[in-house]
């Protein structure tokens, strides 16, 4: 049977008084062209944070910083006060990435794939063995607990990669378009899933494309364009910035977007 | 469109991927590379006359009739050149059956098939075919110039022996399909491709260490048993080292058989190849039910990266196999390491090399395995442990694998010889350790699975690994052999380990 939701453990720490889950400063990365642009961004701990905007607008290239896959060339990012840059291993700690192209072992079950992460992160195995099953079974993939990954779909891989992402229960959760290639039933485990991590105090940053998602889940939209972030703010507050009472994120999406492409 | 149009438009278009593919194997997948590529390839044409006419030279002015034992060692090489065409063949048509790329495309269209399927085998049979005469050109040259234009026909038999070799690929590789299933198959057929052609020439050790105690496939075939065993001279055995030989009538006979030979079965075959093609691909990456559950609870984080790294190791036969296809070598001398317990022969100083250069060769390719193909390398980054931890548990894991399986060997060279085991361990010891940093200074992020092509990804750091293995081989051979010497051999191997690190992109 299907579970929807997932009895999570709270965040550790949570009480802790941080003053951000992620403070990025000046963070610029230049590939053949201008990536990312002097970006600034601050989420605050337990938050669930939408970062949207354009192709190539440097979402994924700010995210892949901050999780240490890619060295900016200047700029800051502090993970609960942990500065990233210079002490990449105590900020990782704290930290889970899952990237839109799920890359797991074709070669290891499901199980294992997360008691492996687990082992990564130096998860007690009394305490990951269980919550490994836990969260592979509430997210559908009970039958396939001891089946090597190779024959997986993308969205049971997606759905490996992300139960690998929680099983050593992050305080901090970036997600690279996590509903990719997920179908409507599989689209809500997740989203559950990452709801309920949020209510346990959990901060989780997300890029998606898909805007109703953004819309519904997220406590502020983040929008990039050119490296920059143009807007931010809860959709209230987005439309407030903009004079759209009564438009839908959408509609603010391609204005912001458009404005900037002309500006730029 | 016509059919007949349609399978030369066809034919066309896989000749250009053929062609792109190839280009993109020389030039390791880097634009603006083309004319460096043909320039290079052309130098290494000119320059591997050198060698074949070392190894062939003497054979210029052969005449018919031959002896027997002259036509064994030449239909002996036909023979070891056919296997190894047979064994390309073979990977190249489980790649037709297996990879997905066009499939879809290919199978929603229109067209018949099987003509596309037989146009698709044709074109592996011309494509073995022209590999194979590209790779024998400087051989054929050297018996040309010097034995006269009669040679040319040996180019004919290259022709003949590459089209049957592709013929008896698609026989084997379909009625494996059918014996044994879809999954299996292709692992089967891929290890059969990686041990076909070392076989030959294996077997032919052992047969001369057995028979002669020497490593050399030539005592048994020219042996007096080989030629009283070998049939009459007027046998069609002898066709293929006849037609070489300028026999015209044999040379028709062998290009109409490897022709007839290809037609009957892709006639036979062809019309199940598009049911082959879609049962491949529909279980062509098998989950497997009940897998025996490997633990991961390590006692630190370098233990679980290491037992992930042997556990995957363990679960891809066909890695393990191409990796391991090095230590099928160390039969013979391992072979003759035994047979030297009876008669003391000094033949034994020549297992070291052997044992050194399989060590380094071995550890390359476990090397760029454990540390370039690392299949989650986001995961791995973002785990909180720092990249030098990571590496080492990698390194780790290549020289354990080493150690785990030369330790036996230099063990039982110990009661051979304490003083060989001892300079066996170190050089062993050096290979390894220099593949594997040659494969860290050059290491990339790739998938597990382009094991295949690792070699095109950076030419220098194959030719670093080979030298280095070769170097180091030569260097313990020469201690045992002639010791003042060694320290020569052993400064300029680590000249070229200097000089790769110098130019390689992690010191750069």
């Amino acid at each position: 049977m299907v579970r929807i939701g997932y009895e999570t453990t709270d965040c550790p720490d949570i009480m802790k008084p941080v003053e951000s889950a992620l403070r990025v400063r000046g963070l610029t990365k230049r590939f053949d062209r201008l990536a990312v642009d002097a970006l600034d961004l601050t989420v605050q701990s337990g938050e669930f944070y939408a970062l949207v905007g354009p192709n190539g607008a440097g979402k994924t290239t700010t995210l892949r910083m901050v999780a240490g896959l890619s060295r900016p060339d200047a700029g800051s990012v502090a993970v609960f006060g942990v500065d990233a840059l210079r002490d990449p291993v105590a900020a990782k700690q704290m930290m889970a990435w899952v990237s839109d192209e799920p890359m797991i072992y074709d070669k290891l079950t499901p199980l294992e794939y997360l008691e492996f992460v687990a082992g990564l992160w130096g998860v007690d195995p009394a305490v990951s063995g269980r919550s490994a099953r836990d969260l592979l079974v509430s997210l559908g993939l009970e039958p396939h607990l001891h089946e090597r990954c190779e024959g997986f779909s993308k969205g049971m891989r997606q759905k490996v990669a992300l139960a690998g992402a929680l099983v050593h229960d992050p305080r901090l959760i970036i997600l690279d378009e996590p509903l990719t290639g997920l179908d409507a039933v599989s689209a809500r485990h997740v989203k559950g899933l990452l709801g309920d991590r949020v209510r346990a105090g959990c901060t989780v940053i997300m890029t998606t494309h898909i805007l109703e998602v953004a819309e519904r889940m997220a406590d502020r939209i983040g929008v990039i364009a050119s490296g920059r972030l143009v807007a931010e703010g809860t959709l209230a507050e987005l439309r407030q910035q903009n004079g759209h009472n009564d438009t839908s994120l959408e509609d603010l999406f391609i204005a912001l977007v458009n404005v900037e492409a002309t500006a730029a | 469109m016509s059919s007949a149009t349609a399978l030369t438009w066809f034919a066309r278009h896989e000749f250009r991927l053929a062609w792109r593919e190839w280009l993109a194997m020389m030039t390791g997948g880097r634009r603006g590379r083309k004319r460096r590529a043909i320039i290079g390839l052309i130098a290494f044409a000119a320059i591997m006359h050198l060698p074949a006419y070392a190894v062939i030279g003497r054979f210029a002015d052969l005449q018919a009739p031959l002896d027997k034992s002259t036509l064994i060692v030449i239909t002996a090489t036909i023979l070891l050149a056919w296997a190894l065409m047979l064994s390309q063949a073979i990977e190249s048509v489980t790649r037709v059956f297996y990879a997905r790329a066009d499939l879809d495309l290919i199978m929603s269209s229109p067209v018949a098939l099987a003509n596309v399927f037989s146009v698709r085998i044709a074109a592996i049979a011309l494509s073995v075919t022209g590999m194979a005469l590209v790779l024998s050109t400087p051989f054929v040259d050297v018996l040309v110039i010097g034995g006269g234009v009669r040679w040319f026909s040996a180019y004919g038999v290259v022709m003949a022996i590459g089209l049957s070799a592709a013929a008896v690929a698609i026989a084997v590789t379909i009625v494996l399909f059918r014996l044994i299933g879809p999954s299996r198959t292709r692992l089967v057929a891929q290890i059969l491709a990686a041990i076909i052609g070392a076989g030959f020439v294996i077997a032919l050790q052992i047969a001369a260490i057995l028979s002669y105690s020497t490593l050399s496939r030539f005592a048994v075939l020219t042996s007096d048993a080989a030629a009283a065993f070998a049939p009459d001279i007027e046998s069609i055995v002898w066709w293929p080292a006849r037609a070489a030989l300028g026999d015209g009538e044999a040379l028709l006979l062998l290009l109409a058989g490897g022709l007839v030979l290809l037609g009957a079965v892709m006639a036979i075959f062809s019309p199940g190849f598009a049911d082959i093609v879609v049962r491949a691909s529909t279980n062509a990456t098998p989950s497997r039910q009940g897998s025996r559950a490997m633990v991961f609870r390590a006692s630190s984080r370098q233990q679980a990266l290491r037992r992930k790294e042997f556990v995957l190791l363990r679960r891809d036969p066909w890695l393990v196999s191409q990796t391991l296809i090095q230590l099928l070598y160390l039969v013979p001398p391992a072979l003759l390491l035994w047979r030297s317990f009876a008669d003391s022969s000094l033949a034994i100083v020549l297992i070291t090399p052997v044992i050194v250069m399989a060590a380094g060769q071995l550890a390359g390719g476990l090397a760029w395995l454990t540390i370039s193909g690392e299949d989650a390398a986001d995961l791995v980054a973002t785990a909180p442990l720092p990249a030098s931890r990571v590496i080492r548990a990698k390194i780790e894991v290549v020289l354990i694998a080493i150690g785990a399986i030369f330790a036996p060997l230099v063990a039982a060279l110990l009661f051979a010889s304490p003083l060989q085991a001892a300079v066996t361990a170190v050089g062993v010891i050096v290979a390894s350790t220099s593949a594997t940093a040659i494969q860290l200074w050059f290491r990339v992020q790739a998938r597990r699975s382009q094991f295949r092509r690792r070699q095109t990804s950076s030419r220098l750091a194959t030719f670093a690994e080979a030298f280095s293995s070769i170097g180091w081989a030569a260097t313990a051979a020469l201690a045992l052999a002639v010791p003042l010497v060694a320290p020569v051999t052993g400064l300029l191997t680590a000249g070229i380990l200097a000089a790769t690190w110098k130019i390689s992109p992690r010191q750069a």
